[in-house]
């Protein structure tokens, strides 16, 4: 494998060895198209059944109809959300979270500008979400709600199977972007009252560019994309063979290791978290610490800002990201840190560490020496800090001619 | 991540002039913690003959904000202040080799700090006139409100002309639908729509009255209202002849072999055609001499 520890895994995951083995041959003997009636087609077709059924089982799904393949978590969200507003064109309400990953954040404002009401439920200090404010926006008006099931920032996990419950019982469709949950939490959609389901193969060790939207049988449905007759005519384009095999099998490889992910990464993390608190002052947790992922850990270190804490992280090895507003390129810190009151002196400095399998403990322990003089390295030079702790009221010690 | 060049990374992770200088009497203090990015210039500066000996940097900010900082402290030291308060923030960034667009904010940063520091040397007051937006063309570096402002000043109206003013829209024209949404916005503070469809820059009918001088004196100011942007970018541009509706200036510096200069003369036509209220062609000054080899 590589040199580097590779703690970025929210961001993507290292495609499985076996999945590439189970991928290949579609590039070469395997070329046929699944459409196909003769030899050729034919054999794809079956690989892409199986695969279909991999991911039912992985996802709890009833029936392997229920599996659409689509091009990524993105393009998932985006077929969910316009299907429930054009199959029912009277409502024109939307409810989602301020934390929501862009990908149903900035088709919100989008939709907002061709005039839908959005509502965006906020959240608490810790990441929460106001359930009883949320069950007084359902109505007739509401076409569909979209709630992320994991924080791709902090971890945090939402309530999903019971907000979709109180969907339900008040007739609106329910769709939860589970990007970053699937592979990661046990899921049975069979058993919960969720319509749909967004999930992306590059999270869970299958390769980019393959995604699934999961949709219940008999929820209404108006495809993103018309043409052939691929999928069932709800997504339409020939399929991406290859893709769909190697996430199959990612499917199955992440069912299999269900349990690790719930101790040994776990473990893992809770290690790296607390070496770290250990160690540096001044710096916390972000999110719901007892309600999320089991892979990922959000740490805020004050007084210094992400990027640089990334870049001298790199260039020990070691990869990690933040969400601070110099790796956006925008002005400001997340929104998902924003939408958390998490202060500015803090919010730019928050670094996120996502695990995998395929990390060890060793790694972690690496990883905990290497921050601490990092940290320190970086409050040296920040105007906001002297010798062993931060300047006495920061914001006033420091305060330029205009902010 | 960054492309950040060698030059940035290596003042990144060896940062020189790290921390406040002792016995400073000048200091600068820009930026804010809400921004991610602030910066506390220190100078010590000989008091007779104005130069400086010292200067030091505390930076919050990420790395090439704290590039941009040593590499200022490295720029200045040993300058006169009067001297120091010419480099401006193009000059770090070359120091620098170079910073992405989203990063150029850093080496204004640093820039600020330097004016600040050397008003609060003199006693003065420091006041901040830029603001920042949000980037919106990665091309050229332009952000929200330079486009709003320079919409607003302008009565700009079609993409186009954004484009011809700021220079915002005109490389690979991803960033145009949100041009078009600043155009929308702006518009709709006088009331007006934006229309997709109009043509840039109509101009208005010749003012009559204006003699020969008058005329050559309104060119003149015209052209001092848009230098700043072209100094603004290590250019310039000269008034060399005038001859009817065909006006023809000299493009200097870094606006000569910018492979923009045809947007740019575009730019400076309207803002003049606009100004005089007439018809005119702005033509470079090479095309005056073809023209006279010509005999035409
Ligand atoms: C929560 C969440 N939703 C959606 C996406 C987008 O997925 P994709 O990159 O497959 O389009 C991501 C990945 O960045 C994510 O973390
Ligand atoms: S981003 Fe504006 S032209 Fe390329």
């Amino acid at each position: 494998m590589t040199d580097g520890i590779y703690l970025d895994n929210n961001a993507t995951t290292m495609v499985a060895p076996e999945v590439v083995a189970e991928m290949l041959p579609f590039f070469s003997e395997q070329f046929g198209n699944p459409s196909s009636l003769h030899q050729f087609g034919d054999k794809v077709g079956r690989a892409v059944k199986r695969a279909r059924r991999q991911v039912q089982s992985l996802l709890g799904a009833e029936h392997d109809s229920e599996i659409i393949f689509t091009s990524c978590g993105t393009e998932s969200d985006s077929t969910a959300i316009l299907s429930a507003l054009r199959a029912q064109p009277d409502r024109k309400e939307i409810i989602t979270t301020l934390v929501e990953h862009p990908a149903v954040l900035t088709l919100c404002e989008q939709l907002e500008k061709e005039g839908y009401t959005v509502h965006y439920l906020e959240v608490d200090k810790k990441g929460r979400l106001d359930i009883p404010a949320y069950y007084k926006l359902l109505s007739d008006n509401v076409a569909i709600v979209s709630v992320m099931w994991a924080n791709n920032e902090s971890g945090t996990l939402f309530p999903v199977e019971e907000m979709a419950e109180m969907a339900r019982s008040a007739g609106v469709m329910f769709h939860t972007d589970a990007v970053q949950a699937v592979g990661k939490l046990p899921i049975d959609l069979k058993s919960t009252a969720i319509d749909m389901l967004s999930l992306s193969g590059h999270k869970l060790h299958a390769p980019k560019g393959i995604g699934v939207l999961y949709l219940r049988r008999g929820v209404r449905f108006r495809p993103l994309l018309r043409g052939g007759h691929q999928e069932r005519g709800r997504r339409a384009g020939t399929e991406n063979a290859a893709s769909i095999v190697a996430l199959g099998k990612a499917c199955e490889m992440a069912r299999e290791a269900m349990d690790y992910e719930k101790t040994f990464v776990k473990a893992m993390r809770d290690r790296l978290e607390q070496g770290i608190l250990a160690q540096v002052g001044h710096c916390f947790v972000t999110g719901d610490a007892n309600n999320r992922l089991p892979n990922t850990c959000n740490i805020a270190f004050e007084y210094i800002e992400g990027e640089a804490i990334l870049l001298l992280l790199n260039k020990m090895g070691i990869a990690a990201s933040s969400g601070s507003a110099c790796t956006s390129g925008s002005l400001e810190p997340s929104h998902v840190m924003r939408a958390m009151d998490i202060p500015f002196t803090a919010a730019h400095g928050s670094v996120r560490f996502s695990l995998s399998r395929y990390n060890t403990m060793e790694e972690v322990e690496r990883v905990i020496e290497a921050v601490p003089p990092i940290v320190e390295q970086l409050r040296k030079l920040s105007p906001y800090w002297s010798g062993d702790g931060p300047v006495e009221e920061p914001e006033k010690a420091f305060a330029p001619s205009y902010a | 991540m960054w492309d950040y060049s060698e030059k940035v990374q290596e003042h990144f992770f060896n940062p020189r002039n790290a921390g406040a200088v002792d016995k400073a009497n000048a200091v600068g203090d820009v930026g804010s913690l809400s921004c991610g990015d602030a910066l506390r210039l220190t100078l010590k500066v000989d008091p007779d003959s104005e130069v400086i000996l010292d200067a030091g940097f505390q930076t919050f900010g990420c790395g090439s904000a704290i590039a941009s900082s040593s590499a200022l402290t490295e720029i200045i030291k040993g300058m006169k202040i009067d001297d120091a308060l010419g480099v401006s923030n193009q000059d770090i960034a070359d120091f620098l080799d170079g910073l992405p667009p989203e990063k150029m904010h850093c080496s204004v940063m640093g820039r600020e700090a330097l004016q600040a520091a050397v008003a609060n040397y003199r006693g003065e007051e420091w006041k901040d006139d830029h603001e920042e937006g949000a980037l919106v063309c990665k091309c050229f570096a332009i952000d929200e409100v330079m486009i709003e402002d320079t919409v607003r000043a302008n009565g700009l109206r079609t993409v186009e002309e954004v484009t011809n003013y700021t220079k915002a829209g005109g490389g690979c024209s991803a960033c145009h639908e949100g041009i078009e949404e600043i155009l929308t916005r702006v518009l709709a503070e006088s009331g007006e729509r934006f229309d997709p469809n109009a043509v840039a820059g109509e101009i208005k009918k010749p003012k009559s009255g204006l003699t020969n001088l008058q005329r050559m004196k309104r060119i003149e100011e015209l052209l001092e209202e848009i230098r700043p942007n072209l100094q603004r970018d290590h250019g310039d541009v000269e008034l060399v002849e005038v001859d009817g509706k065909y006006i023809y200036v000299k493009m200097i510096g870094a606006c000569a072999g910018c492979q923009m200069a045809a947007t740019t003369l575009g730019g400076i036509q309207q803002h003049l055609a606009e100004g005089l209220g007439e018809f005119i062609q702005v033509l470079p000054a090479e095309e005056l001499a073809r023209r006279a080899a010509m005999g035409g």
